[in-house]
């Protein structure tokens, strides 16, 4: 009998399990590149989804301090939940899909969001509420001139926390088949090439996103820089 | 609802090596060992950076550099390098890979927590003490100590928070502790076995978080003093 395949033609980086394969790369590019756009996704979507709900609940505990005991501590139990937990404990509602990673990360960033705004909003200076209100601007027009401005640096100080952190945890997500990045290193975790290759786009992602971030705080406070 | 009552009340899950019992004592081993193994790193370096008032780029940066590391990623990297996955006495498979991760993700809450701690005491307090004479060994432990230690318990909290979460997660690598609770329901398609090994691990974490506010309140020196003028 002649073996359909001669054994030497199956000698290559991917059958040796090498940590880094010019084979991989060239034969999984396609792979790769659906993980890293899933992950940039889900990033993006539930970082914009905690922040769509953290504006409004900060706002709601600035004006009602009483609420804000218990929004700051509703979200912070959130955040003590270990993430595969929180996840699987919204699967009976969300169901298991790409619903409970979204809302399961969002609720995340939301815990850093709110803060982030509560913080930024108390860092303007007691003096300079005082001038505008001398000025005659009424509370809305201080939020959104006065207040809003100042408060970027601290804000976006949260924000970056919340997108690396996202970063992060979005592997998690490949519990529920929806995790980017993650699912490439999970799907087989003795695959030497691939578990690198997720790992390295994973952290390059969280930097380059931080990156971004950074350019975006100096372009809106450009005063910072006088 | 009534398949999470009826886990609870299947025997079967409460022994044998996959039972809570057995995962539930190599979440809380590991927890505990690689906070400890943080500490005796992270601590001493950050009590005597914070006291030096130096290294406050490392301090920050740490933290940045533990936020953006994947636990998944590392723990595959390390299982399918030089720590390996086999079994590692009372710490089950992949022991010794899980718990230089965990400590690696203990380390800096410990660190910066601690740094900021101590680089915030005022200023005018080590004045005082160093006027009167203490040494700086004095300095640390019978001033600086004492009064950063509310946010020390306040890092130490955030570590264990940090470490029995990131404990769970080890199971989607094949690592020990109760996440494989979790991580089998989803083998099995038991939502009932998820939502259960869930529970356990957030009631965990959730009464640890409560357990370190208490102790934190305990050790704040300025709430004893308070306390002992109202007497």
């Amino acid at each position: 009998m002649v073996p359909l395949l001669a054994p030497t033609s199956l000698d290559n980086c991917l059958t040796r399990n090498d940590w880094i394969c010019g084979l991989y790369y060239s034969t999984r590019a396609g792979d790769l590149q659906t993980a890293l756009v899933q992950h940039i996704g889900i990033v993006l979507a539930s970082v914009s989804l905690g922040l769509v709900v953290a504006i409004p609940l900060a706002l709601l505990a600035r004006r009602y301090r009483r609420l804000e005991g218990i929004i700051v501590g509703t979200t912070t139990a959130i955040y003590t939940i270990p993430s595969l937990a929180l996840f699987s404990l919204m699967v009976p509602f969300t169901g298991l899909g790409h619903r409970t990673v979204l809302i399961g990360l969002g609720l995340y960033s939301l815990t850093i969001l709110v803060r982030a705004v509560l913080d930024g909003l108390d860092a303007v200076p007691a003096e300079v509420r005082e001038s505008a209100l001398g000025m005659g601007y009424n509370p809305r027009t201080m939020l959104l001139r006065v207040e809003v401005p100042l408060a970027v640096p601290a804000f976006m100080s949260g924000l970056r926390v919340a997108m690396v952190s996202a970063v992060a945890l979005t592997t998690v997500g490949s519990i529920l088949d929806y995790g980017g990045l993650g699912n490439l290193i999970l799907e087989d975790p003795t695959f030497k090439a691939q578990v690198l290759a997720g790992s390295v786009l994973c952290v390059a992602l969280a930097v380059s996103l931080d990156i971004v971030l950074v350019v975006i705080q100096r372009l809106l406070t450009p005063w910072t820089r006088a | 609802m009534n398949g999470v009552v009826s886990w609870f009340r299947d025997s079967s899950n409460w022994h044998g090596d996959y039972g809570v019992p057995v995962l539930f004592g190599q979440h809380v081993l590991l927890t505990v060992t690689s906070v400890v193994l943080a500490g005796l790193l992270g601590f001493p370096l950050a009590l005597w950076l914070g006291h030096r008032h130096r290294g406050g780029v490392l301090a920050i940066n740490i933290t940045n550099i533990g936020r953006a590391v994947p636990i998944v990623a590392l723990l595959s990297l390390f299982s399918l390098s030089i720590l390996g996955s086999g079994y590692l006495g009372p710490y089950g498979r992949s022991g010794l890979s899980t718990l230089v991760t965990l400590a690696l993700f203990a380390l800096p809450p410990i660190v910066t927590s601690t740094y900021n701690a101590v680089v915030e005491v005022d200023a005018d307090v080590v004045e005082a003490a160093r006027g009167m004479g203490m040494a700086e060994l004095g300095v640390l432990r019978q001033v600086e100590l004492p009064l950063a230690a509310p946010l020390i318990i306040s890092g130490l909290r955030l570590a264990v928070v940090q470490v029995w979460a990131t404990a769970t997660i080890a199971a989607l690598v094949a690592g020990p502790g109760l996440g494989n609770i979790i991580t089998r329901g989803y083998a099995n398609n038991q939502t009932a076995e998820v939502v259960s090994g869930s529970l356990i691990v957030a009631l965990c974490a959730l009464l640890m978080e409560i357990g370190f506010l208490g102790l934190q309140r305990l050790v704040d020196p300025r709430r004893r003093s308070r306390v002992g003028t109202m007497r």
